[in-house]
């Protein structure tokens, strides 16, 4: 039961239908999670298509983040999921776009080259889940202190930590 | 009135990317703005009283002018989100009360609409309209510290207290509704965790009568004021492009001259059955976003107003008891009722939750609130992201400060109502 009004819902499809067909050989799966429509995109196609869907008039950027499959009973194709949810002020439609990330090379391009908002969103899902934006001018950590070993959202990590917080390094005066 | 004050002065420096810059972290002092490009590496908070909170901004002056600002978060990060891993919808109601504790009736309702969407529920109109009340309420609470701290760091100290004042007797009302002043956990997946007490609603009746006297008077002190005028009116500008490619949302968006308010977009608890104004102004100014909160908290007082006339008695609570807690009485007396009650509290048990991805965003009073949930089928949500308002709209705070003076640094701060509990999460 999603608040997203029909008619916006299926401005969202025809706009992702279309980019969609844009990108044959891209295999982009349109379809429907919780009242928005969904497009599920190979990550080397991720950034043209979002680059389309900003064409097209999906000016803001709502947010980027991540989920680790690692404990789902059914498994993704890849264990993480990249999403980004862009609306259109414009056209009044939100599209989700999702892209899987595998394990051992978790590396997708930035959108921060459309959207500057993905300047702080990626940052903070490499934070969280290690995954690296490919062009990002400042890929730093931004929550967790700089020299954290770990990535916290990863569903591996547990959730009381690993002991960093007993374990900060302490400078003290005499040795700064 | 506004004809007698001048506007302000451009300082005639060429814009920031014109100059050369020193190496970030050369810490060479000139006292004078462009004398051999020679700059100043100055730390800005976390401690510092114009922070409110735990913001840090590390500065590159050049004499008193803003070079490059980047700002530093993260030092109130408490893990929100990981935690929400391992919390049912109801206990996670608690962890939001504790990420925006300014309004958290707001982050309350606004997570339980998203959990009822998930849910597919009904929930009871008695309930909506308590939902609009407090939001409301926790609007109001939220804007007049805003527009009183705004006052306060520009060295407007009363209108600070008098935005406490108000801002006590709020806290009252939410502890007389719920049992907490700031961390109200009151909403609930479902509805509310108690019915309306009727002696609060006299209580915001009067305080409802009385607020507007406060925000005319706030708005008085300081919509004439020159030192104030001078320094918010083209100070901190935010251009409309930036705004909507940075992601700001709420205020600060409409201050742009974008008129997206989520109320009216995408109605939830019944908001498409009130009537009211979304302010919008379009000079993305301080001064500006402090107009928009003026107008917001008058729209907020006829929004509960209206809320209040609709009042009547009835269920508070969805009366689907595979997702809300049965009454205490039923427990107690039937069977039924018992089962359901022992179903939902249970460890391993609880409500049976779709499986998929799910968002949704409501308006709190600094912008979008949105939620994504996936969901594994189980009571207890396999991710819970938030899309923090505060977050995308910090991250626009070099465009408004760059090429500025560093007093006006303080001006842009308090003019963008940083929640650092929601911002570090």
């Amino acid at each position: 039961m999603s608040r997203e009004p029909d008619a916006a819902r299926a401005r969202a499809r025809e706009i992702a239908l279309r980019v969609g067909n844009r990108f044959v050989e891209a295999a982009v799966l349109v379809g429907e999670a919780g009242g928005t429509t969904t497009m599920t995109v190979p990550r080397d196609h991720a950034i043209p298509i979002l680059e389309a869907l900003r064409v097209a008039g999906f000016d803001y950027l709502v947010d980027v983040t991540a989920h680790d499959t690692l404990k789902l009973e059914e498994p993704g194709e890849e264990r993480f999921c990249v999403h980004w949810i862009v609306h259109a002020y414009g056209l009044d439609a939100r599209i989700h776009v999702r892209a899987w990330v595998p394990e051992d090379d978790p590396r997708v391009e930035t959108a921060s080259v459309l959207w500057k908002a993905a300047l702080w969103g990626e940052r903070e899902c490499y934070d969280m889940y290690g995954i690296e934006f490919d062009g990002h001018p400042d890929l730093r950590r931004i929550l967790m202190p700089e020299d954290f070993g770990a990535f916290p959202l990863r569903k591996d990590y547990p959730l009381k930590g690993r002991g960093e917080r007993d374990n900060f390094p302490v400078i003290t005066r005499d040795k700064a | 009135m506004a004809d007698d004050y001048r506007e302000p002065v451009s300082t005639g420096l060429a814009p920031a990317a014109a100059l050369p810059y020193a190496e970030f972290g050369d810490r060479a002092i000139s006292l004078e703005p462009g004398v051999g490009g020679r700059t100043m590496v100055l730390n800005f908070g976390p401690q510092h009283p114009a922070t409110h909170g735990t913001l840090r901004v590390v500065l590159e002056l050049d004499g008193e002018i803003v070079r490059r600002c980047d700002p530093e978060i993260g030092f109130l990060h408490t893990g929100f989100e990981k935690l929400g891993e391992f919390r049912t919808l109801n206990q996670f109601i608690t962890v939001t009360d504790r990420m925006n504790y300014m309004s958290a009736m707001n982050n309350n309702v606004g997570f339980a609409i998203a959990c009822e969407e998930m849910l597919e529920l009904e929930i009871p109109e008695r309930a909506q309209l308590i939902r609009v009340i407090m939001c409301e309420l926790g609007r109001i609470a939220d804007h007049i510290l805003c527009v009183g701290l705004q006052a306060m760091d520009l060295g407007a100290f009363s209108v600070m207290l008098w935005s406490f004042i108000e801002r006590e007797k709020l806290y009252d009302i939410f502890e007389m509704t719920s049992g907490g002043r700031l961390t109200t956990s009151y909403g609930r997946v479902g509805g509310l965790a108690f019915d309306l007490p009727d002696d609060v609603v006299p209580r915001i009746r009067d305080f409802l009568e009385k607020v507007p006297a406060v925000i005319d008077e706030i708005e008085k002190m300081l919509i004439g004021n020159r030192i104030f005028r001078d320094r918010t009116i083209g100070v901190g500008v935010l251009p409309r492009e930036a705004a909507i490619s940075h992601g700001v949302t709420g205020p600060m968006l409409r201050a742009t001259g974008v008129a997206r308010d989520l109320r009216r977009d995408r109605p939830y608890s019944g908001y498409e059955t009130f009537d009211f104004e979304v302010p919008v102004r379009n000079d993305g100014d301080c001064f500006a976003r402090f107009e928009i909160r003026l107008a917001e908290m008058r729209e907020a007082v006829s929004i509960s107003l209206q809320a209040i006339e609709r009042l009547r008695p009835g269920p508070f609570n969805a009366l689907d008891h595979k997702v809300t807690l049965p009454d205490k009485d039923d427990v107690y007396t039937k069977m039924e009722s018992l089962i359901h009650h022992f179903m939902l509290t249970m460890p391993g048990h609880g409500p049976e939750v779709p499986k998929g991805e799910f968002y949704s965003a409501t308006e709190s009073p600094n912008g979008e609130l949105g939620w994504l949930i996936v969901s594994d089928g189980t009571a207890i949500p396999y991710r819970v992201r938030v899309r923090p308002p505060s977050y995308y709209n910090y991250s626009s705070i070099a465009v408004m400060v760059e090429g500025g003076l560093i007093s006006d640094l303080v001006a842009v701060l308090s003019s963008l109502n940083i929640i650092a509990g929601e911002l570090d999460r």
